[in-house]
């Protein structure tokens, strides 16, 4: 009895501990009212989707944000935006050669040696919009706007917390917060705003202030596969295409863990058939 | 491997040619035969898991360096633009590479309550256990360091954090510092150094692994029941008993560690080091990786920073001086149930620190419940079920495993770890009607 709960509360000491423990609630719930493809264990990214939030990027997010880790070629990588089986190289994707197109790369004139602007290639990375930090700090009241590359992956809850935030709603201020000029308040981003609170202690709102007012309107972009383009929609849309930012390896990987996965409970099997056979006729 | 007496037959001509030169063949061979008793069950499978990790840490490690760029410009650039998204599975390598150390931890625990349990570390296996302490010191000293290396917030914040608790020491505690960080606050010259010793370190690791094993072949395996081999008939060779039943615990570890690397491979990771390290901007909340977090609640847990300092030191060092606190004569806590009990309490305290590690210092265990404060801290707070955490971990070394053992009535310990007869009907103690041990 005592070795058995001396295993089991070995075990759950060490996966407590490797278990993060949920920090102490400094931020509000997340909405919850959208199904994500790429969430499950085998979920995938909706192609389709991630086309249409690339499109909120380019014409909404791109004003403000970097995309800095993210190269034009990497759109057309498998489980990408832009993926066509047709072109196993992405650079050769017509789709991604258009794109890359419109924006204009620093370079240098190798006959005169000048600094030169020249149309960017398939294989060029994403063009940010400010030439330094120092321009997009005045540009923006001083904060500068984060790289969207590893955005979803370096915010708690990731896809889901870009959708709460850039949908808008909740992000009034509750009573007895008053909120800085110049920011705007964000319930879901971890934080302390409790300095510009005045009201019950016990109720200090969770959150944090943020620079960013809220982007989606209605309408703000027209969809090409003629989806109404609503502020949910959007905010879906371009907060899976940040997910794919981030992660654009997750159908990789998860493909190749069921592989993997198969492999190893079979391989498991074979060696404790062994171990079994080997260990039949022993006293132990 | 002193009483084993080497069985190989050199059969090829090149073996008897080789023999006498280099008896390396017959080193593997004896190894291979090894006298293994023949009653350790799936806990003992630790150590080739853990050698298995260390494999997979040195064989991924050496392939991410190849690609890593150790500048504080370059250095979050080319893990997570180039090892992430450009370089051939370089999102496999690091992915097993970044979970691997918590699987290497994973294992490392289990592998010491195993020792603990057992009474490992009692004569005549006292280098055996102190090596062992030396290696886990390494994998902490190198499982820090490599954390710093993608340069994310929690990798620049986290060294800033730990190599200030130097700054702690009385007069050596500046230039060590400075030491540390080649300069006077962590900036390239500190990311350098801890990448040439995250090198250096897995190879000192294998070395002193070596030693290990070597002083685990000396005296031999002790066992769950801790009564010495007396006889062959006790033990198995080590091959093809126990190399079968360690590769399939290895696989079965494979399958916890491809869940991670596979299906959650930023789980044990914190989102703020997926942001560049900005030597401007103090996260909100800076924690170390899960395996340090208990260690790091002893050192918040007491005011003064010395003295935090030396406490957390002292922690660690308690498993160094264990072997010379235990004074009882039986080895394996199945028969002593009253320190067994005591055991699962100092599992459950250190389980509480490393919870109270991941937690704000004045976070309440109860909400909305104010007590009073005692010592900077409220009764009902995180820093307070530390202390209590804390004092109950030294306790259990210096006073509870002292007394017990020269106090405690054990159970009957059995005349040899293995009886034929009675030992398959399991929850009776093989051997019970031997003279029950009074004291000790």
């Amino acid at each position: 009895m005592l070795r058995k709960l001396f295993a089991a509360a070995s075990i759950a000491g060490v996966v407590a501990m490797a278990v993060p423990a949920l920090a102490a609630s400094t931020q509000a719930p997340l909405k919850d009212d959208v199904h994500w493809s790429f969430e499950s264990p085998l979920g995938m990214y909706d192609q389709v989707q991630l086309q249409r939030g690339f499109k909120v990027y380019k014409e909404v997010c791109a004003a403000c944000h970097s995309l800095n880790l993210v190269a034009f070629r990497n759109l057309g990588d498998p489980g990408g935006p832009f993926w066509n089986a047709k072109y196993p190289n992405p650079n050769e994707n017509p789709v991604i050669k258009a794109i890359a197109k419109d924006y204009q790369v620093a370079d240098v004139d190798t006959d005169s040696g000048d600094a030169i602007k020249r149309p960017a290639t398939s294989a060029d990375y994403f063009t940010p919009p400010f030439a330094n930090i120092y321009a997009a700090r005045a540009a923006n009241g001083g904060a500068a706007p984060p790289d969207m590359s590893l955005l979803a992956a370096a915010r708690e809850g990731g896809a889901r917390y870009i959708y709460s935030l850039v949908t808008g709603d909740g992000t009034e201020a509750p009573a007895g917060l008053t909120i800085p000029a110049g920011k705007y308040y964000d319930p879901w981003l971890s934080g302390d705003v409790s300095s510009y609170y005045k009201g019950d202690p016990h109720k200090t709102p969770v959150g944090s202030f943020i620079a960013m007012p809220p982007p989606l309107v209605d309408d703000r972009v027209s969809f090409d596969d003629g989806t109404k383009a609503t502020v949910k929609q959007e905010a879906a849309d371009v907060s899976a295409f940040l997910q794919w930012a981030s992660d654009p390896k997750m159908e990789e990987r998860k493909q190749m863990g069921v592989s993997v996965m198969i492999f190893l409970v079979l391989f498991s099997g074979i060696l404790y058939a062994s171990y079994r056979q080997i260990w039949r006729n022993v006293g132990h | 491997m002193s009483d084993h007496p080497s069985t190989y037959q050199p059969g090829t001509a090149i073996e008897r040619w080789l023999d006498p030169r280099l008896p390396i063949i017959r080193f593997g061979a004896d190894l291979m035969s090894f006298p293994t008793p023949r009653n350790l069950n799936y806990w003992y499978t630790f150590g080739g898991i853990l050698a298995f990790c260390l494999g997979v840490q040195i064989v991924t490690g050496i392939v991410l360096a190849m690609h890593y760029d150790p500048s504080g410009t370059g250095a979050f650039l080319s893990v997570q633009r180039g090892i992430m998204r450009d370089i051939n599975y370089g999102w496999l390598i690091r992915s097993l590479h970044a979970n691997g150390a918590s699987m290497f931890f994973v294992a490392v625990y289990l592998h010491i309550l195993r020792g603990l349990y057992y009474g490992s570390y009692k004569a005549p296996r006292e280098v055996l256990w102190l090596l062992g302490c030396v290696i886990y010191l390494l994998m902490m000293a190198t499982a820090f360091m490599g954390y710093v290396l993608p340069w994310g917030q929690m990798s620049f914040w986290g060294a800033k954090v730990i190599t200030s608790l130097f700054g702690a020491f009385p007069l050596i505690g500046k230039p060590l510092t400075a030491l540390l960080w080649g300069g006077y606050s962590v900036d390239d010259p500190t990311l350098n150094r801890f990448f040439s010793l995250h090198y250096l370190l897995p190879f000192v690791i294998a070395a002193v692994v070596g030693l290990h094993i070597w002083a685990l072949h000396v005296p031999g395996n002790a066992n769950p029941t801790g009564v010495e081999v007396k006889s062959k008939a006790d033990t198995l060779p080590f091959h093809p008993y126990y190399t079968v039943k360690d590769l399939f615990a290895v696989s079965v570890f494979m399958i916890l560690f491809a869940v991670f690397v596979f299906y959650m491979p930023e789980a044990l990771g914190k989102v703020d080091n997926q942001v560049m390290a900005d030597p401007l901007k103090t996260p909100a909340h800076i924690v170390p990786e899960w395996y340090l977090l208990p260690f790091y609640a002893i050192l918040r847990a007491i005011p003064d920073k010395l003295t935090g300092v030396l406490a957390l030191a002292g922690a660690i060092g308690m498993l160094f001086i264990l072997p010379w606190l235990d004074t009882s004569k039986v080895r394996s806590m199945r028969y002593r149930p009253t320190y067994r009990l005591f055991f699962v309490i100092w599992i459950v305290a250190c389980a509480a620190l490393g919870w109270c590690g991941s937690q704000e210092p004045d976070g309440q265990i109860i909400n909305g419940l104010a007590g009073p404060v005692l010592i900077d801290y409220d009764i009902n707070s995180v820093t307070w079920l530390s202390r209590i955490a804390a004092m109950y971990y030294f306790a259990y070394f210096l006073v509870i495993t002292p007394i017990l053992g020269l106090t405690e009535t054990p159970l009957p310990v059995p005349d040899s770890l293995y009886t034929p007869v009675l030992s398959h009907p399991a929850g009776v103690p093989a051997g019970a009607a031997a003279a029950p041990e009074t004291k000790g």
